[in-house]
């Protein structure tokens, strides 16, 4: 099967001459509501370069997902953004909506939690498909449609023309993830964010589908932003790893350094609340409360009223430093365990 | 689909037959004799208890349902009492005058409904939103307010309309046109301000499903985002709202035909009840009824047709 060239893979590139692809720098995103700004997420930044994956992790409701679609330029109408976001060299944080729409597709892709609601219902898969690759890489509706037969094949999908001709509905859960997966790449992006791509999928089916997309990161040489909660994934199939709490990011380096040996009490916290193969303990480790809904956020460190190590000190906001392997916001950060 | 289609079918008829039968109960139970009616002040009490007998209101109310049922599906309706010619002859007469108004009306409601649901939608909470929410409002108003409004300020004040009457389509389009609009719009307006609410809330709700946050993020235009992917399923509740607002115009249309003079089936059908025109009033109702359960069985298709999920279930 052979995929046009925009998607063809510069082969044999090392590791540190592969180009960046997304840089994130200092942003900082808050919603408008009536005269006051709600801030969300405050300094956030990390890159990836081609054929990198970084997971973005923690609990629901720390900024995970308003930083991907601020990435994307999908923010809501009332979110303020500052910082810099630059997209392969361009700096896209400036440009305006319609032409940061025209990145969409076709130099990001965005893979959405549940593929059921995130596929239109009444539309079939092909019409959601060629609308896509005629839009965007002007192709007519034959070539279109022999394109997104293409794109099913690669991704796995058996008769991929009567698949065409359905709707999301007729599809099991793994076919649909395998769409939207066909779907995002379809138009050749450099960038591939996916919002927990696995959540809403059986277990036997999430480790298909995340080979899947370990498959299409070789060979296409994307650069990923993996959203997800689940440490096993992180260690696994990412590089890099950033951790975030109420809208900081608290912890920020190469994956097995943060999942195996994390220095942040907030990372540990995470790590110790989940379940191992190897695991004898009888009783899992909650982190004890819940996340500070946003505009409650204490004046100092985040995760200070939760931290079992949170000393006087913590009421000053520590900043983003390089401590050890990794780089973290704390005051007091854990000892390289074994 | 066909077994969909066949199901469908099989469900228009108790709309059909329930209407029939409050109606030849309502007739019979309530007060005043037709046959005394029709040969008036001077008929000896002979001549009335003949005429029961021809018209068969002698019999036991039981009998005469019966012989009121085969009537009816054998599509013997009968001659009108009033007219004395065959009921079948007269209701499409008026028959066309009624369903033309409901069809312009609805076109005009869904027109006028989509069109301000969709701009109120796009810009919720800003002026323009709440001025269209504001209007809708004035849906709560009953349509024969809404004719005499129309009647003054475009037949008295600006003279651009008719007050009364009715040219056929045959008369040419304009002529048509202009008889039929302004009853029509009266007719519509207050389904439309239904439509608006409706149109704007599903927009709103189809705006924050993931499957437009796709589109968008698959790099589609916002014109081809709303027009074609949240439109498709934004519309599907506003169907649902033109079947339910077919039967209200059918309704609202008696009122709409007696205050510009139109030759329809309301009119005629509200006469007919005054003169205790049982057959009349039984074909009138019967033709309603088929009208309004045919309308709900192409909604029922179109709705088939825009939502693939319904033929599978």
């Amino acid at each position: 099967m052979t995929l046009a060239p925009a998607m063809a893979a510069p082969n044999a590139v090392g590791a540190q001459a592969r180009p960046t692809v997304l840089e994130v720098e200092g942003l900082n995103l808050a919603f408008r509501n009536a005269d006051r700004l709600l801030p969300i997420i405050t300094d956030v930044s990390f890159s990836i370069r081609a054929g990198e994956a970084v997971a973005l992790v923690g609990e629901s409701g720390c900024g995970k997902s308003i930083t991907a679609a601020a990435v994307m330029g999908l923010a809501p109408d009332n979110a303020v953004i500052s910082g810099n976001i630059t997209l392969n060299g361009q700096v896209i944080s400036g440009l305006s909506p319609k032409e940061r729409r025209k990145l969409c597709g076709r130099h990001m892709g965005f893979i959405f939690q549940e593929p059921m609601t995130a596929l239109h219902p009444t539309l079939t898969i092909g019409r959601q498909m060629t609308d896509t690759l005629k839009h965007n890489l002007g192709l007519s509706q034959s070539d279109a449609t022999n394109r997104a037969v293409e794109l099913l094949d690669r991704v796995g999908i058996p008769r991929a023309r009567d698949i065409l001709r359905g709707y999301v509905h007729e599809l099991s859960g793994g076919m649909r993830q395998r769409v939207m997966i066909a779907l995002a790449i379809s138009c050749g992006p450099s960038l591939i964010i996916a919002d927990e791509p696995t959540t809403a999928l059986d277990v036997t089916i999430q480790a298909q589908v995340l080979d899947l997309l370990d498959d299409m990161r070789r060979e296409l040489n994307l650069a990923m932003l993996f959203i997800t909660h689940d440490l096993e994934v992180v260690g696994d199939f990412c590089d890099k790893a950033v951790v975030m709490y109420a809208g900081d990011v608290v912890e920020r380096g190469s994956s097995a350094d943060v999942v195996d040996h994390p220095q942040h009490p907030y990372a540990r916290g995470l790590i110790d609340a989940v379940p191992a193969h190897d695991d004898n303990r009888t009783r899992l480790t909650p982190i004890l409360g819940t996340v500070p809904p946003v505009g409650a956020w204490p004046e100092g460190c985040r995760f200070a009223p939760r931290c079992t190590r949170a000393t006087e000190i913590c009421q000053t906001r520590p900043a983003l430093e390089q401590k050890g392997a990794t780089t973290i916001r704390c005051w007091h950060p854990l000892e390289r365990s074994s | 689909m066909l077994r969909y289609l066949g199901k469908r079918f099989l469900l228009i008829l108790p709309t059909i037959f329930v209407p029939l039968i409050l109606v030849f109960l309502l007739l019979r139970l309530s007060p005043g004799d037709p046959a005394g009616m029709m040969l008036g002040d001077q008929a000896t009490p002979e001549q009335i208890a003949a005429l029961r007998t021809q018209m068969g209101l002698d019999q036991p109310l039981l009998m005469q349902f019966l012989l009121w049922l085969k009537n009816i599906v054998t599509l013997n309706l009968g001659n009108s009492l009033f007219f004395r010619e065959p009921v079948m002859q007269i209701i499409p007469r008026y028959a066309g005058v009624t369903i033309l108004l409901t069809l312009v009306a609805l076109t005009l409601a869904v027109a006028i409904g989509v069109t301000m649901g969709l701009i109120s939608a796009m810009n919720r909470n800003k002026p323009i939103d709440r001025g269209v929410v504001a209007t809708a409002v004035l849906g709560i108003s009953p349509e024969f307010w809404f004719a005499l409004l129309l009647i003054f300020i475009f037949s008295v004040t600006l003279r651009w309309f008719p007050v009364a009457g009715y040219n056929p389509p045959s008369a040419g389009v304009v002529a048509f046109a202009a008889t039929i609009f302004l009853p029509a719009l009266a007719l519509g307006v207050r389904q439309s301000a239904l439509m608006t609410r409706m149109m704007r809330s599903s927009m709103l709700d189809v705006l924050n499903e993931p499957y437009i946050t796709t589109a968008r993020a698959q790099g589609l235009p916002e014109r081809t985002v709303i027009g074609r992917y949240a439109m498709r399923t934004a519309a599907m509740p506003v169907v649902t709202v033109v079947g339910l607002s077919a039967g209200y115009m059918l309704g609202g249309a008696v009122a709409i035909e007696l205050i510009f003079a139109l030759p329809g089936l309301g009119r005629l059908l509200v006469e007919a009840v005054g003169r205790r025109d049982y057959p009349l009033v039984e074909g009138g109702v019967l033709t309603i009824a088929l009208v309004l359960a045919f309308l709900n069985l192409l909604i029922d298709v179109i709705y088939a047709l825009v939502d693939p999920r319904i033929r599978y279930q």
